[in-house]
């Protein structure tokens, strides 16, 4: 069982994005869940979200404590979180950050610039589908062109291509 | 357990969260061009802005209301 | 059948969708306002055949699912915590006009302290209103469990409605893999609600929703007590007839790994899939756990609970709710109708995650249980 955490704030998509990310597993062909943990319901406060991927039925629902990799929608969220709590030895984290934040060693961390790649393309600093390309890439748990589907769905037309285009380019930049 | 009622009795909770950190964005007043509207310092939904235009960095979310309402567009949205 | 992946929410108004509703009267509440959004979206997009009602609360969101359903509708609604609290007294109407209704309850905490987040006690808590309750441990039961039910509810020998409850969030806004059936096979299953009894028919006029001397009253309520008790075949033979053409079997009580157990665990809705995973674990360390899942509360099963749990040696009940000096619902009626040495354990409320670590302890404390009643996940600290 793969165990993922978003980090994110009220706004940014956390939640979708958990949801994108199981959709995407599942038309992997993979069994898989994904849930919220809403605190306050506003924008701009931190939120907690989660995905599970098996290829068994998924039947248990807590939360999240050991994933095997984070993602971070915002480097503020560094100084108000534990973002590593319960992170796997070895887990993999994928950061969202235009600066050179420190983090711990012990960890791989995959940094992306999200927030300028969906002003970008987007014009909205609104990062999950970004951050969904970089995880694709830099943990090959689930396929860009299952994310790239699911995004298109979950946003029709126009904004949907937009944020497959900007999920693309994570993608690419991850990879290098 | 000592929160009968779940009660906070220690005032101030919402000064400690600082909201400040929430921002992508960050208003920055260009004081040269400000025309002594006050259009900022009434409209900020969070009071973040006096009437000297100081802005309270520690509490201002970014939500770039201010920016909007400027009518000689001296508030820029800068990225953190 | 089509399998989607999608939250309980979306599986339940799915369910509504397939079931051929007619009337749709709702009122919106977090965590189940997105049964209330899908459904207006099926309506408006022309899927869905129905009226949805809006109405200003609650109890105004009962009161025309009882007007509709005595038209002969078919009705379907939603609610969570306080919006079914403040259905109250129109949730003991509708069972007493004997309303063939069927709702979605999103389980979730009562204030105060005011909470959001999921237990049991707003379902329980109206325990006594003479509904038929079915609890789902994840989407695709929640999605069955309302299909089934409109067999039940208007079957002339029960005609009481029916809430199946599912877990705030945890199940509502939780996406998994679920099985939606196909319309026409779904159609057939559920035929068409003909009723016969308190209906506003014009060629065949009768008064409903009377006033009862003391004359009467009493004998209306004993039908209801029967019907209750009737209700058992009749979700026998409908859970029989669901598992041949669906291929997924139901009973009241599920048996997981319990024939061999000396401790069984008893508990309802979504939790069961944490203390299965948990119980595969503790076997594999050579301990003899079982879980019983109570599916459906009311009426209660006592005869299906005692086959399973009448060999072991203690019972360990868990609740999402509690009476306040007595300990849980389930764990004081398991106590009051079976022969059995059974402790209670108070989870989960206003959201409280329970984890395998709270099953294990659980576990632990049932073999030399201290007290009869005990709340586990408690904070240690001082707060």
């Amino acid at each position: 069982m793969i165990e993922i955490r978003f980090h994110g704030r009220g706004g940014q998509g956390a939640v979708t994005a958990a949801e994108i990310l199981a959709k995407a597993a599942f038309q992997d062909g993979k069994y898989s869940q994904a849930f919220p943990f809403f605190g306050v319901e506003r924008r701009g406060a931190p939120v907690l979200a989660f995905s599970r991927i098996d290829d068994k039925p998924i039947r248990q629902r807590y939360q999240v404590y050991e994933p095997n990799y984070v993602i971070v929608q915002d480097d503020g969220l560094l100084k108000v979180v534990d973002v590593f709590s319960g992170l796997k030895k070895r887990g993999k984290v994928i950061l969202n950050t235009k600066n050179s934040v420190e983090v711990k060693e012990e960890y791989d961390v995959y940094k992306i610039d999200a927030t300028g790649i969906a002003l970008d393309i987007l014009g909205v600093p609104i990062v999950n589908t970004v951050m969904l390309g970089a995880f694709a890439a830099a943990t090959g748990e689930v396929s860009l062109d299952s994310i790239i589907k699911i995004i298109k769905e979950t946003f029709p037309g126009k904004i949907g291509e937009k944020n497959a285009e900007a999920a693309k380019i994570a993608y690419n930049q991850i990879k290098g | 357990m000592t929160s009968t009622g779940a009660v906070v009795k220690k005032p101030g909770s919402t000064r400690n969260t600082k909201t400040g950190s929430w921002r992508t964005f960050k208003p920055i007043i260009d004081m040269d061009k400000c025309i002594d509207c006050e259009n900022c310092y009434l409209f900020c939904p969070e009071g973040c802005i006096n009437k000297e235009y100081e802005i309270d960095y520690d509490y201002c979310k970014g939500c770039g209301i201010c920016a909007t309402e400027c009518p000689v567009k001296a508030v820029k949205m800068e990225r953190e | 059948m089509v399998l989607k992946i999608a939250t309980a929410n979306r599986a339940v108004a799915e369910a509504a969708k397939l079931s051929n509703v007619n009337v749709i009267p709702v009122y919106p509440i977090t965590p189940a306002t997105s049964i209330a959004e899908y459904l207006a979206k099926f309506v408006a997009d022309g899927e869905m055949d129905a009226e949805y009602v809006r109405v200003e609360s609650e109890h105004s969101a009962m009161s025309v699912a009882i007007g509709a359903s005595s038209t002969g509708a078919r009705v379907f609604t939603a609610t969570s915590s306080q919006g079914l609290a403040l259905m109250h007294e129109v949730l003991f109407i509708a069972a007493g006009m004997r309303a063939p209704i069927v709702m979605a309850n999103a389980n979730r905490a009562l204030s105060a302290p005011l909470s959001i987040w999921n237990d049991q006690q707003d379902s329980i808590s109206e325990r006594d209103s003479g509904w038929i309750q079915i609890y789902a441990e994840n989407a695709q039961e929640a999605l069955d469990f309302v299909i089934q039910s409109y067999r039940i509810t208007e079957h002339p020998e029960v005609l009481l409605p029916a809430m199946v409850c599912l877990d705030g969030f945890i199940l509502t806004h939780t996406v998994e893999p679920v099985d939606v059936p196909e319309k026409e096979v779904v159609s057939d299953f559920v035929s068409t609600y003909k009723p016969a009894n308190a209906i506003l028919d014009p060629e065949n006029p009768m008064s409903i929703g009377t006033f009862t001397d003391p004359n009467y009253y009493m004998e209306a309520r004993h039908d209801m007590y029967n019907a209750m008790i009737n209700s058992k075949n009749i979700i026998r033979n409908v859970n029989k007839e669901f598992g041949e053409i669906f291929g997924r079997e139901y009973d009241f009580v599920e048996n997981y790994r319990c024939d061999d157990a000396e401790i069984i665990i008893v508990a309802m809705g979504s939790v069961c899939g944490t203390v299965k995973d948990v119980i595969d674990e503790i076997r594999r360390e050579g301990e003899k756990v079982g879980l019983l899942k109570l599916r459906v509360f009311r009426p209660f099963p006592t005869d299906e609970i005692n086959a399973v749990v009448k060999n072991a040696d203690k019972i360990a009940v868990l609740d999402k709710n509690v009476s306040f000096d007595i300990g849980g619902a389930l764990y004081n009626e398991i106590k009051a109708k079976l022969d059995v040495d059974a402790y209670g354990f108070i989870i989960g409320l206003g959201g409280r995650d329970v984890t395998p670590e709270h099953i294990r302890k659980i576990v632990k404390e049932t073999k030399k249980p201290e007290k009869d009643v005990q709340w586990i996940g408690l904070r240690e600290e001082e707060i």
